[in-house]
């Protein structure tokens, strides 16, 4: 577990099933995802570094084989929420940081 | 210096020297010029009958103005060649133009022959040849009412067909004791006979016409040479072909006893630099009237002159085809001329179905067949004589109905690799195994990469067969499985959301899916489900669902920030609106460009922007386009009868009425429409999913067309259409596509996919085939009673506009952005410039 501190970037409430939202921690993006049918929360890196833009809390998210994936909005490239892999082209990652909900607030460490 | 390239006559020989020459590689090295007397570039003579059920001149058209400009291939129309002088190499036309050559290529083709009969000359008595003669034919069709066809053979029949069509009692006259003597034998002949007098066509056969005399009930009265006669108001002579030698027959060129321009496997004239292709062309004393041998000899003419080694060694005369509603096909040698040959023959009066099989004198090898009513085996049996193959051990299982379920057709692996699936492009087994290596995996792949099956059609199945066994092979899968998360195509989950009247995802997955669902599955069930029940797309429970695009009402750009295009219906806009845009577009600093679908996209606007410029367009009456959906565009037009001097009919306002109505409905990808007040067309509607183009009596309708990245030219699918009809079938043909269209397939593709074709396509929408029209309306009327602005929605609601922000914990906006100004409006920075700390960026707009 990494010692840097939580910090909260928004309510859990906040989240709607199945999508992402990016919030800004100490000047990095952060794209956080709820899904429904898992239960569970994801935070990757919002910066697609293949479209080299910020918006890979805006993409859709699902499973392929037994992954938990996003599907990247510019070129649908697939990120591994999990290890943060690209499933096409596994020469590029992003950035996975733990999340968790602490009495209703989503937080992060990053 | 380039050589240069006489081609004289423009039929569709002529034509397909000329495309196979300008593609080649060496097209550089030469300079074609073509010469017509007819009035149009080539057209398609083996569809002309379709002439008569609505096609135009331009359907039929197989090459364009435009094409050849692009081509640099000189034309000339209706100046026909009359002479050559070979002394100084030119050709001399009828109106003393002279032309150079280095080749000269004869494609003079045929012209229809008229028995010489005293009387043959009257002003209703016609030929069925050019589209200048089916004009004649339609014209003294209208003033008559019966109809006699000299000539009992294949387009003898064909012209019946048209006479039938125009409503006229028609007759047909042969001089032979049966019908298509050259490819039937008697039995086909007879049932044939029977099944064409069924549908009330009378057919007179061996009759010799003496004499055309002024009738005394009906115009004309033809007296035979048995003594009985016939009157009739008009006459078409259908009685064969003849070539067009006549301009090679003038200058000495050599030609054969009964005519024809006799040519070597080169298709070389006795003259070096003189070629003849086509049906003007006699080759081992034989003239080729079908279209395919005829390409085949312009392949081998082009590669003779650009040094290959093509040869003509005579072709296949097998024919497959559709005449008055009768299937009928004749391969090889239909007559058992063959020394010592054996025939198999079924025959069933009941079912009216006729087949004959001959056989070689050791019953081993297929030498020719005749099939009446059921031409199933036309493809098994057509490969199997062509390509010399053994006949299996009891032959008679290739002609005998399907008793349980066996019926014999030769499995395609045992072709061999040249074998010739589609005569009409020249299209091999082994090409189309090809494509298939090369990642073709559906009927539209391979007619975009072969063109095999584009022609007469008569191919289809045998060429699907070979894809479907190719594919087998690879080990592909042949499955139409939407992806890894439903076991269904997208069809079948679109039947399952409507029956089982399901209204969500998670509903859909849980109870015929797993895992959850991804990039593909979801915006596709997204959009069945807004095809049948047209929710606001982001309600909570649809939200996940939508694509980038959809999910915030606007076209992602590579920045990541979007693009604002209203609707602006029809193309019309008032100045006051056009005032709002350029002030908003102004105030955030957005790039404004007209779109291809006369509309304005406004590029560049970040996300937390979206609500408040769609408020200040909300209040000014702009909806949202819908640019970013899987669902109708633009309905491009015309400014129509209300400005034009030519219009017809009121284009704009059918366009503004057709989009909005049809304005927010989900399919499976994006529809486009055009309307055009009259038939020059200006609104390009035939390159449209939906077509609409005004005429005289009413609005013709073409469906099923494109633009883009593979244009297709869309079907002509019905006319005379008043506003209430063409609106109905609108409604039908788009929510049968909606319902059974695959994930992000146009309609040209589903139309080419579809089993049946346009035929089927109209059995359905016109006909009612499956019982099924007055649910399509009603679901499409449900759909559109359903349709609300999203935008609107969203601005009016400030928790749905929570949303549109890029930071959920901040206001602060994406430090990734930077923009540069080129030809005074905004452009994204590129990587170069965005390292270049000389370069100022546009201040952005908070």
């Amino acid at each position: 577990m990494s010692d840097k501190p939580w910090i909260s970037v928004c309510e859990f409430d906040d989240l709607i099933p199945d999508t992402g939202v990016c919030a800004l921690v100490n000047s990095k993006q952060v794209a956080i995802f709820r899904s429904r049918r898992l239960n569970e929360i994801f935070a990757v890196s919002n910066f697609d570094p293949i479209g080299e833009a910020n918006v890979l809390s805006r993409g859709i998210i699902g499973s392929i084989g037994d992954e938990v994936v996003v599907a990247s909005p510019l070129y649908k490239e697939h990120y591994n929420l999990r290890t943060g892999e690209c499933l096409e082209k596994p020469e590029y990652t992003v950035a996975v940081y733990p999340v968790r909900v602490d009495d209703g607030l989503v937080q992060v460490q990053v | 210096m380039k050589k240069r390239i006489v081609v004289v006559g423009n039929g569709m020989v002529g034509h397909k020297f000329i495309d196979n020459l300008v593609n080649h590689a060496d097209a550089d090295q030469y300079q074609v010029i073509t010469f017509s007397e007819e009035p149009r570039l080539a057209y398609d003579r083996v569809q002309l009958s379709k002439y008569f059920s609505g096609s135009t001149a331009e359907d039929l058209a197989l090459t364009n103005a435009d094409y050849y400009n692009e081509k640099n291939v000189e034309f000339i129309l209706k100046d026909k060649v009359v002479d050559l002088d070979f002394d100084n190499k030119e050709v001399i036309t009828a109106s003393g133009r002279r032309e150079g050559y280095d080749k000269l290529i004869l494609a003079t083709g045929s012209f229809p022959f008229v028995p010489p009969i005293p009387g043959n000359n009257g002003e209703h008595c016609l030929v069925y040849r050019t589209i200048e003669d089916l004009e004649a034919i339609t014209h003294s069709a209208a003033q008559s009412k019966v109809g006699v066809v000299v000539g009992g053979g294949l387009l003898g029949l064909e012209a019946a067909a048209a006479l039938k069509a125009a409503g006229l009692e028609t007759h047909v006259v042969e001089f032979a004791p049966r019908l298509m003597a050259v490819q039937l034998d008697e039995g086909g002949g007879k049932l044939l006979r029977r099944k064409i007098e069924s549908i009330g066509v009378k057919v007179h056969t061996q009759k010799a016409t003496n004499e055309i005399v002024a009738g005394t009930e009906a115009r004309y009265r033809m007296n035979f040479a048995d003594g009985s006669h016939l009157e009739t108001d008009m006459i078409l002579f259908s009685a064969g072909i003849r070539p067009q030698d006549e301009l090679a027959r003038k200058c000495g060129i050599q030609v054969g006893e009964r005519g024809g321009i006799v040519v070597d496997n080169n298709c070389q004239t006795n003259l070096e630099n003189v070629y003849a292709i086509g049906e003007c062309a006699l080759w081992n004393n034989r003239i080729y009237g079908l279209v395919a041998p005829g390409y085949q000899m312009a392949k081998v003419a082009v590669s003779h002159i650009t040094g290959g080694s093509d040869q003509f060694m005579g072709a296949d005369m097998s024919t497959k085809l559709k005449l008055l509603g009768v299937d009928v096909a004749s391969i090889g040698d239909a007559h058992g001329t063959t020394p010592g040959s054996l025939s198999y023959t079924y025959s069933n009066d009941v079912d009216e179905v006729y087949k004959r099989m001959i056989v070689s004198a050791d019953n081993k090898k297929l030498l020719g067949a005749v099939l009446v009513g059921d031409v199933e085996a036309y493809g098994t049996l057509q490969q199997m004589c062509v390509n010399g193959m053994d006949l299996p051990e009891d032959p008679n299982c290739l002609i005998l109905p399907n008793v349980d379920g066996g019926g014999m057709a030769i499995g395609v692996d045992a072709l061999p690799e040249a074998a010739m699936i589609c005569s009409c492009y020249d299209v091999s087994k082994g090409a189309i195994c090809c494509s298939v290596q090369n990642g073709a995996r559906t009927m539209g792949d391979i007619k975009a990469l072969t063109k095999a099956s584009t022609g007469c059609g008569g191919c289809t199945a045998l060429t699907k067969q070979v894809m479907d066994s190719e594919l087998k092979k690879l080990g592909v899968e042949v499955s139409n499985h939407i992806c890894e998360h439903f076991p269904h195509s997208r069809q079948e989950l679109a039947d399952i959301v409507r029956i089982k009247k399901i209204k969500t995802f998670d509903d859909l997955l849980d109870g015929h899916g797993h895992g959850l669902g991804c990039d593909i599955c979801k915006p596709a069930v997204g959009s069945i489900l807004a095809a049948f029940w047209n929710e606001y797309v982001l309600d909570k429970k649809h939200i996940g669902l939508q694509d980038t695009n959809d999910i915030f009402l606007g076209n992602m750009q590579k920045d990541g920030t979007y693009s604002i295009v209203p609707r602006v219906a029809g193309g019309e806009i008032t100045p006051d609106k056009l005032i709002v845009l350029g002030q908003v577009a102004k105030q955030y600093k957005l790039y404004t460009k007209i779109t291809g679908g006369q509309r304005i996209d406004l590029f560049g606007a970040q996300l937390h922007q979206l609500p408040a410029i769609w408020k200040v367009l909300v209040e000014a009456g702009f909806e949202t386009g819908h640019a970013y959906g899987k669902s109708l565009r633009t309905v491009k037009s015309c400014v129509g009868s209300t400005w034009c001097r030519y219009g017809v009919l009121d284009s704009v306002g059918m366009a503004i009425t057709l989009e909005n109505r049809y304005k927010g409905v989900r399919a499976p990808h994006k529809i486009k429409f055009g309307v055009s007040g009259c038939t020059r067309e200006c609104a390009e509607a035939q390159s449209k999913d939906f077509g609409v183009i005004a005429t005289e009596t009413g609005w013709s309708l073409y469906v099923c067309g494109n633009g883009g990245m593979r244009p297709r030219h869309a079907d002509l699918f019905a006319t005379s259409l008043d506003d209430a009809t063409l609106i109905k079938y609108i409604d039908r043909v788009m929510m049968f596509y909606i319902r059974t269209g695959d994930r992000l397939q146009r309609t040209s593709v589903w139309l080419e996919n579809m089993e049946g074709g346009l035929d089927y396509l109209k059995k359905v929408v016109i006909d009612d085939k499956l019982s099924i029209c007055a649910e399509l309306e009603e679901q499409m009327a449900y759909n559109i009673g359903q349709y609300q602005c999203e935008w609107k929605t969203t601005v009016e609601n400030e928790e749905l506009q929570k949303r549109f922000k890029h930071f959920i914990n901040t206001d602060a906006i994406d430090s990734n952005l930077a923009y540069v100004v080129e030809r005074e409006q905004v452009r994204p920075a590129t990587a170069l410039e965005r390292s270049n700390t000389n370069i100022q960026f546009v201040e952005l707009v908070d």
